[in-house]
């Protein structure tokens, strides 16, 4: 018998730990059962956080498995990122899975198996990996969402993101098979080799475009966005966090990398897709936001505007935008983290409280959450000095240079108009007459609002590394 | 005309027409039926071209398994099969319409057709001459494609977890056997035995 | 036209005589083997079974066939009455194709593919379909209840066979039936220093608990007793079976007794070293390999047989409990023991 060697698997250790730290879980839940969950959620974020430190001291290893995956600044800069938002948010969940009495060992396990796929996802350097990645954290997500199975809501939710999930994976699908015909490659260093020699041609436009809709899915930007607001409201609430910040920064870094890694050479052709998405995602963001009442509507509305906001600096398409992309998912990971932190706190006696109305005078009754929560709004807006500003300013300030003056003009007078949402949100709170007060915050939604909050307000003083991080992750990609 | 063009032809042939009779044919069952006949055509036009390992995995697995719970599901549903041709008639425009942008878009896609050099050469050498094509698909999958291998098992993985997560629920007022707990009765403990005196009774 | 000769017809003629041959042969035995079934069901009974047609019954089968030909086929006039007589011409066409890759000898097979195994595992994965179809297109009762229980049983264990024709597989290196039996002729017996002691190389000593899994399962696929569930008579009256007549019902049983022989037959091959002698010594070696393929076979079915004797019927749940929770955790777990083993010792081949 002719033994095959193994493949080098340095480069995918942290996937490799996570998914049988997974199944290593999954075998505690499936033998010690229901009354093993706090154990598991307990193990699930020490095995994350783990991961989380292999991630920051690994050097970039390079590529393996056949040229089909690697490990560079940027994704590790990008999995750092969903690693640790995936961490905050099972955190997260332990309090309202106990309140809410479904607590179910699964819970964390599909969240760190959905991990695996953000992993997958950012360091795929060819389509069919790419897909299996991408299928990974879907099915994983579609799964969660409707984790409440019992409630109409989480299950309509599940099924909807379900449904339209799997459409945009057969678009996703139909587009790399049309790449694949019409350059000969499946992999991302091939595709853009056969576009500088041959010039990209109708067939690969069709393709790109099928592709970036798919993408588009994931990152819920318009016109793929109808899933977010009924996903988001309907999945319980710790799930929708989760939504709102890991998958979400990994199907951004997932994007980066196909359409600089793959498409480079097509930057004219998919440059123009990525402006219409985002002033689309924009526009549709901000106007949408207004008329919303649930909280968590209200939230999916906002990242829809904040993934149009980020998509500018990537219509750039240089290095500076990339970087700026890097820099405000960051940044809007923090915040939305935070933001959720307060929602899930939402807490009275007789359940979980979404409306907004319900907030009314939070600067009374909860005079440290309220603040906290302005702060976070302000930055969201993008007020100076807080972090939110410099993401904004990162990305609009890449597509200036580039002379895409409307996209920023047209960037700026969105985020005037989806700061009327926030400003209401805070009016609510701080001059409204105050309704009943909540249950006090657990401890480990206090401890993500007080980093979160902390994140944004000194991000002025202390946020050079990082600034200088996202840099050196963006050149990796070039 | 050889053999073997002769066998192709007559596989195509099944294939397409039993595809189309899946979708033509009117009680679900047959449809079925003859979506099981084109998995099997399919499978003999994979032995045509040298693939008798996949050949035979599309008759284990779709037809020998996906296939039968398709057929258990179509036959235990009960459908107003009458009503639902009314509804094809409500969207049939807007199918027609996605019928044909899809197939502008396979006319765009032989339109702009170009062969390349060297593709007529690796069509022919698809089929490993000197090792078996079942060894040979192994050692593609477990090398190359190890990853992607692996990735497919952790997501068949998710598909199982969630399938149970969402669909199980354990009733409490069902009797279950537990055959451990049978076989280790223990009869001293579990009769008792009386001498019951005639006449006499208990 | 002598090109066209040689090349197509030359060997067509041969192939067809080769298949007839084949199944002449096999029907025959099978006549034999039903004859077997019931004498020694009889026997353990302490009855005389079947002994008025000719000598000690010997001619009963014929009888049999004879009565159940000249008897009136009924269709039931609800019935799908294409698909009606379709699944018993489908049940015993798949289970005399299997038989075309069965070695019965060195060299011996009509078809030497490379992925016999593969083949058989697909054809009697499709035998599911004549018990499905009959059941449906009887539309009645008892004949659907006994054709779902059937498509879930023979489903179910065919997961299990499938684990335990991987740990063969693995100790051998191929999917073709003839190179798992040459792969067994030499082995444990050879390590022991006893290497005449030929039936000690073969796999059932090595896969003791796959040979159990797989003799129990192979009950259960062909839907023998004790998990004959699909024509419980006591509950289903003889499910899937109740509204088939002469012909049809006797291709049903003719199909039902081909592919218990089948699977005798892949008992042998995989665990029992299929032609070759059971002990590499003069007698033994004289006798040919296809006399000892048909006596090891022989020798399974007797077991077949008093299995079908001596074991209550299983109820649907236990048999469902067997299948899923005992029998595929246990061939799963054994299949990377094996795979270990084989690559820890560098025995793989």
């Amino acid at each position: 018998m002719t033994s095959v060697p193994l493949p080098v698997l340095m480069p995918a250790l942290p996937e490799i730990l996570l998914a049988v730290g997974a199944m290593v879980l999954l075998m505690i839940g499936a033998f010690l059962g229901e009354k093993s969950t706090s154990t598991i959620t307990g193990l699930a974020i020490a095995l994350l956080v783990f991961v989380l430190g292999l991630l920051v001291v690994a050097p970039p290893y390079g590529t393996t498995f056949g040229g089909s995956f690697v490990l560079d600044s940027f994704a590790r800069f990008i999995k750092i990122l969903s690693v640790g938002g995936s961490a905050i948010a099972i955190a997260m969940s332990i309090g309202f899975a106990r309140a809410e009495k479904f607590d179910r060992f699964e819970l964390p396990i599909l969240m760190v198996l959905a991990t695996v796929g953000m992993g997958i996802i950012v360091s795929a350097r060819d389509m069919i990996a790419l897909y299996m990645g991408v299928e990974l954290m879907s099915l994983a997500l579609y799964v969660i969402a409707a984790f409440n199975r019992d409630n109409l809501r989480s299950t309509e939710a599940g099924l909807k993101y379900f449904v339209l999930g799997a459409l945009s994976s057969g678009m996703l699908l139909y587009g790399a098979s049309l790449i694949y015909g019409f350059t000969g490659h499946v992999g991302f260093a091939g595709i853009a080799a056969s576009i500088k020699a041959n010039g990209a041609g109708v067939g690969f436009v069709f393709g790109l475009v099928f592709v970036l809709a798919g993408l588009s899915f994931k990152i819920s930007a318009v016109p793929f966005h109808m899933w977010t607001p009924d996903v988001y409201e309907g999945a319980p609430t710790p799930i929708t966090a989760f939504f709102a910040a890991a998958p979400k920064v990994a199907a951004m870094g997932m994007f980066l990398r196909i359409v600089v890694d793959g498409f480079g050479p097509a930057t004219a052709q998919w440059q123009q897709v990525v402006v219409f998405i985002a002033i689309a995602s924009m526009t549709l963001g901000a106007f949408a936001g207004i008329g919303q009442k649930n909280i968590k509507r209200l939230m999916a509305y906002s990242s829809i505007a904040n993934m149009g906001f980020a998509l500018v600096g990537l219509a750039a398409g240089t290095a500076k935008g990339v970087e700026g992309v890097i820099l405000f998912m960051t940044i809007y990971l923090a915040m939305t983290l935070g933001a959720f932190a307060v929602i899930l706190s939402l807490r009275r006696k007789e359940g979980m409280v979404e409306d907004m109305s319900e907030l009314a005078g939070l600067s009374r009754t909860h005079p440290a959450v309220a603040w906290s929560l302005a702060i976070l709004l302000f930055s969201l807006i993008g007020i100076p000095p807080l972090a939110g500003f410099y993401g904004k300013f990162a990305v609009f300030g890449a597509a200036v240079e580039q002379k895409l003056w409307t996209l920023a003009i047209l960037g700026i007078i969105t985020s005037a108009i989806g700061a009327y949402y926030y400003l209401r949100l805070i009016k609510i709170m701080f001059f409204d007459q105050p309704v009943a007060a909540f249950e006090p915050m657990p401890m480990e939604q206090k401890v993500v609002l007080t980093g979160s909050v902390a994140f944004v307000l000194l991000f002025v003083v202390f946020g050079n590394p990082l600034i200088e991080a996202s840099a050196r992750a963006a050149k990796s990609l070039f | 005309m050889t053999v073997f063009s002769f066998a192709f032809y007559m596989f195509a042939v099944i294939t397409v027409a039993s595809g189309l009779m899946v979708t033509l044919s009117r009680n679900p069952v047959h449809s079925v039926l003859w979506l099981i006949l084109a998995f099997l055509s399919t499978s003999g036009l994979f032995v045509l071209l040298g693939a008798e390992f996949v050949a035979m995995l599309l008759v284990i697995v779709y037809v020998g398994a996906v296939a039968v719970l398709f057929l258990f599901v179509v036959m235990m549903l009960d459908i107003d099969f009458a009503a639902l041709k009314g509804e094809l008639a409500r969207y049939m425009p807007l199918g027609l319409l996605i019928g044909v942008v899809l197939l502008m878009q396979v006319a765009i896609g032989v339109g702009v057709w170009t062969v390349a050099d060297g593709s007529e050469g690796l069509r022919q050498a698809v089929a490993p001459t000197e090792i078996e094509n079942t060894r040979a698909l192994g050692m593609l999958l477990y090398d190359r494609y190890f990853l992607l291998f692996q990735l497919a098992g952790l997501i068949l993985l998710v598909a199982m977890i969630g399938a149970i997560l969402l669909t199980l629920r354990h009733r409490k007022d069902v009797k279950r056997q537990n055959v451990l707990q049978q076989m280790w009765r223990d009869p001293a403990k579990a009769m008792e035995l009386k001498d019951v005196k005639p006449g006499q009774g208990l | 036209m002598a090109e066209l000769w040689n090349t197509y017809l030359w060997p067509l003629i041969i192939m067809v005589a080769q298949s007839l041959l084949l199944l002449v042969v096999l029907l025959v035995a099978i006549a034999y083997i039903l004859l077997a079934d019931r004498k020694i069901w009889a026997a353990v009974q302490m009855r005389r079974g079947p002994n008025v047609v000719g000598p000690f019954g010997l001619f009963q089968s014929f009888a049999d066939l004879l009565k159940l030909v000249v008897k009136e086929p009924i269709i039931p006039a609800g019935a799908d009455k294409v698909l009606y007589l379709f699944a018993p011409l489908l049940t015993v066409t798949l289970a005399l194709a299997a038989w075309a890759v069965m070695p019965v000898a060195e060299g011996w097979v009509l078809a030497d593919i490379n992925v016999g195994i593969l083949y058989i595992f697909a054809i009697s994965s499709l035998g599911v379909y004549g018990v499905i179809i009959a059941g449906w297109a009887s539309n009645s009762k008892y004949p659907f209840l006994g054709a779902l229980r059937s498509a879930a049983q023979m489903v179910s264990y065919e997961v299990s066979i499938g684990f335990v024709i991987i740990t063969v597989l693995m100790c051998v290196g191929s999917l073709n039936l003839s190179k798992i039996v040459m792969a067994q002729h030499d082995g444990l017996a050879n390590m022991l220093g006893l290497p005449w002691l030929t039936f000690l190389n073969w796999f059932w000593l090595p896969l003791f608990p796959m040979f159990v899994i797989f003799f129990i399962s192979a009950l259960a696929e062909t839907n023998r007793p004790p998990f004959d569930l699909p024509e419980a008579e006591s509950e289903l009256v003889a499910g899937f079976m109740v509204e088939y007549s002469s012909m049809p019902f006797m291709m049903f049983m003719l199909g039902e007794y081909v592919s218990i022989v089948m699977m005798c037959a892949l008992t042998t091959t995989f665990f029992l070293g299929g032609w070759l002698a059971p002990i590499d010594l003069p007698p033994f070696t004289w006798i040919p390999g296809v006399i000892w393929f048909s006596l090891k076979c022989l020798l399974v079915f007797f077991m077949f047989a008093m299995v079908k004797a001596m074991v209550p019927r299983y109820r649907y749940d236990q048999l469902m409990r067997l299948g899923w929770k005992v029998f595929l955790p246990i061939s799963l777990v054994s299949v990377v023991v094996v795979a270990g083993v084989l690559m820890a010792m560098g025995w793989a081949p």
